[in-house]
């Protein structure tokens, strides 16, 4: 067991006997994985909405969007993490004894896909905006003009579009979540890269800990990256560069 | 619930010591990363297929993995490098603080040689064919002639980069530094006062931030105007 490097370790069991380091840090793949998949649910949908709003001709949405983004991209996503965890449940208390009666993990899970969720819809706001901007504007006029509603205009004409323009800056922000899914740790969420630290801190072998978590990111980040490339392909419009793929 | 904001006037010294080692540890790696980030980025546009192929795994390698990881294996890491390097008997003790700088010089290197890169790639061609017609070598060619303007081009860019790299230093905190982040948490812990110190870190981020950021976007708007 002196050996610098010894792979092995993963098939050691823990001190308490049962599992082995492997399956330690399976569990913690399965929280990064739930987390991101449920952040990245929040993060589209109202990344969309508030994106949406603020390309329309209302001073009062558009400015009500300019601020939930500004909001939310200038303070460190590990001041927000402490935020929704320590701070926010005080000031509701019904939350704060549910809480308290239920599991730590539920706290912390639900905790980190509201922060991570909301943050991440700040970015997509970004993108999404940028992609309706940077259609031309007979578009729109266009859609008026034929006599749809404001409505109808961003569901038929805008939207449908805009959303194949973005999907390259969402891919990259998809792997940015997934990444930031890592800060949940600071709260005590046992996702990838906790349990790497603490696979490291029991047999004190964390150069293999470590190098399991660094690959394991980077085959999830190149899986999502595919996956989205695929979608890519798959709505692509005939005949636009900008949604052919690759 | 009882607040109590007057904790923030009594440890002050304490959150402002940890909010200038922030300021500090911003600067460094902004500067160190910029210049690392610049040869990784003359590396990536090398034609030299191995150096460029070196670079390209660099970069991506940083860019792929979580920055709390970083943090950890440089923290874990550096000690035993640096033991054989100096070819001491134990691993020199080098401390969080100065951990955190080293590894965000090396991580922040890699955002910044995809900028630079950019930067560079953005400099018409015939820009470096004529400083070669004139006689000037690669290295004259690089600093006297392309790389002002690919820094020009990019000081947006590299601003927002800061920015969100003053933002990042936050992380930190995993690795038990003492910055603003931490010098906050460790009084709030101590203290049971997580709503107060929390929430005014928060604010003194989002004002800092929101109007460096103000800044940096009246500045895109001056230099668009001047070319």
């Amino acid at each position: 067991m002196n050996k610098l490097l010894d792979w092995r370790i993963f098939f050691q069991e823990l001190p308490g006997g049962g599992e082995q380091y492997w399956q330690l840090i399976v569990s913690g793949i399965y929280w990064t994985l739930a987390v991101s998949a449920c952040a990245w649910v929040i993060a589209l949908v109202i990344g969309s909405v508030i994106g949406t709003i603020r390309t329309t001709q209302h001073p009062w949405l558009v400015r009500a969007g300019n601020a939930w983004v500004e909001l939310f991209r200038n303070i460190p996503l590990l001041v927000q993490m402490f935020l929704w965890y320590f701070v926010i449940p005080e000031f509701i208390p019904p939350l704060k004894a549910w809480i308290i009666a239920s599991a730590p993990a539920h706290a912390q899970f639900i905790a980190a896909v509201l922060c991570l969720g909301l943050f991440t819809s700040a970015r997509v706001a970004e993108q999404v905006r940028a992609g309706i901007q940077s259609l031309p504007r007979g578009q729109r006029n266009a859609g008026m003009a034929v006599g749809l509603t404001e409505l109808q205009v961003y569901r038929f004409v805008l939207l449908p579009m805009a959303f194949r323009i973005v999907i390259p800056p969402l891919t990259s922000e998809t792997m940015n979540l997934i990444k930031n899914s890592s800060i949940a740790l600071t709260i005590g969420l046992a996702e990838l890269t906790f349990r790497s630290r603490e696979m490291g801190e029991y047999t004190f072998r964390f150069f293999e800990a470590f190098s399991a978590a660094t690959l394991i990111y980077i085959a999830i980040g190149m899986t999502a990256n595919r996956v989205m490339a695929f979608v890519e392909k798959r709505v692509a419009v005939p005949g636009f560069i900008a949604s052919g793929g690759k | 619930m009882n607040l109590d904001f007057d904790i923030i006037g009594r440890t002050f010294p304490y959150l402002w010591n940890g909010f200038l080692y922030t300021v500090q540890l911003t600067a460094i790696a902004a500067v160190g990363g910029l210049f690392f980030g610049t040869f990784l980025a003359l590396g990536r546009l090398s034609p030299i297929k191995p150096l460029s192929l070196v670079a390209a795994g660099y970069v991506n390698l940083m860019r792929s993995i979580p920055l709390v990881l970083v943090l950890f294996w440089f923290f874990f890491l550096m000690p035993t490098v640096l033991q054989l390097i100096t070819g001491g008997e134990r691993p020199p003790q080098i401390g969080a603080e100065r951990t955190a700088i080293i590894t965000f010089i090396m991580f922040e290197a890699a955002y910044f040689c995809e900028i630079m890169r950019a930067g560079i790639q953005s400099i018409a061609k015939g820009q470096v064919h004529s400083a070669y017609a004139l006689g000037l070598t690669y290295g004259q060619a690089m600093r006297l002639v392309i790389l002002p303007q690919a820094f020009r081009n990019m000081i947006p860019l590299i601003l927002t980069q800061t920015i969100i790299l003053f933002q990042d230093t936050s992380l930190v905190y995993v690795i038990s530094a003492t910055d603003f982040t931490g010098a906050a948490s460790k009084v709030a812990q101590r203290d049971g006062r997580l709503i107060e110190m929390y929430t005014f870190v928060a604010a003194v981020y989002f004002v800092l931030c929101y109007v460096l950021s103000y800044a940096v976007k009246l500045l895109q708007r001056k230099i668009a105007v001047i070319r």
